[in-house]
């Protein structure tokens, strides 16, 4: 049960992503075109949400369920690896339609060539940890 | 009852849930980072040896890879028993624009042109998948984190670092649109 219950909250994000159809390629492509609110609405909504909770959690110092204080634990502070990462990042986004979440969702879907996505995915990681002394941080 | 399964689920239900998740795994005692499992496979498969980056307690990260296979399981389910088959609703201003590009309306959750396996037999076809991965993971790691560990968990901690990471994402994700989409398609 303690490892079961990762697999039933991955169960629930994996439906209600592809039947909010936030794992659609189509999806991305409005939201980079700005032709609808789905997607922000997602998002907008998530985070919305999240602030609230977040806030709560810190207010009331609430623990989690072994009792120990959940804590946030701040990024490092940096402008450079951000901006580049994050832009290299959506660059990939808006092509696969895809981020890594909706990736494996899709292959479950049965959209199977999203599995090169994935691979892709990981190598393009292990690019990043060969290279992470010669870039921008 | 069944056509509230089949239909496809609006943005407020759909952003509720993804927060509740997030609240889950924070109550569990972790963080909603989904992209953090491609450097856990990478270390799983033993590139720790070769990069120090990769040199790290993967074993401890085992819940996300299960949360991973979850996805995966959750995805069959909406494919398999939740699916009127109908396709992706998206706006006519969008369907026409892609249509300068070449593609055909919507006839299902994603493109033919991109998705098929014949598309992925061809050269063009193998390297927008194969880059599309590529930039994802790279830029993802580069970044700290994806659309869930940054524009989730962190706006929702109001962290300008995530802030800064999100600006990233719509920066590239306008630039491919807008300025490589009608070069590429």
């Amino acid at each position: 049960m303690r490892i079961l219950k990762y697999l039933l909250a991955g169960i629930v994000f994996g439906i209600v992503m592809a039947k909010s159809e936030a794992i659609s390629w189509y999806r991305i492509q409005e939201m980079f075109r700005f032709q609808s609110f789905h997607m922000y609405g997602i998002i907008g909504v998530a985070v919305t949400m999240g602030i609230l909770g977040v806030f709560l959690i810190k207010k009331y110092k609430i623990r989690d369920y072994h009792g120990n204080p959940i804590l946030f634990h701040p990024k490092d502070k940096s402008i450079s690896r951000y901006l580049i990462g994050g832009t290299i990042f959506g660059m990939g986004w808006a092509l696969s339609g895809a981020c890594p979440g909706p990736m494996v969702v899709n292959i479950g879907f049965g959209f199977l060539t999203m599995s090169i996505v994935f691979i892709f995915a990981i190598i393009g990681t292990y690019l990043y940890g060969l290279l992470q002394s010669k870039l921008p941080h | 009852m069944t056509t509230l399964l089949t239909q496809s689920w609006s943005w407020w239900f759909s952003g509720l849930v993804i927060s509740f998740i997030m609240f889950l795994l924070l109550f569990f005692g972790k963080t909603f980072g989904f992209s953090s499992n491609l450097r856990t496979i990478c270390a799983a498969c033993g590139a720790g040896d070769r990069v120090k980056f990769f040199n790290f307690n993967w074993k401890a990260q085992t819940w996300n890879l299960v949360f991973l296979l979850g996805a995966i399981v959750g995805g069959f389910i909406a494919g398999n028993f939740m699916n009127s088959g109908a396709p992706a609703d998206i706006s006519a201003n969008t369907i026409q624009d892609l249509s300068k590009l070449g593609f055909n309306a919507p006839a299902s959750m994603q493109p033919e042109e991109i998705f098929h396996i014949d598309s992925l037999m061809s050269l063009k076809g193998f390297l927008i998948l194969s880059l599309g991965g590529l930039m994802v993971g790279f830029g993802s790691r580069y970044a700290g984190g994806c659309t869930s560990g940054h524009a989730i968990s962190g706006l929702s901690n109001l962290q300008v670092p995530s802030l800064i990471a999100v600006i990233g994402f719509f920066i590239g994700g306008l630039v491919m649109t807008h300025v490589f989409f009608p070069w590429i398609f």
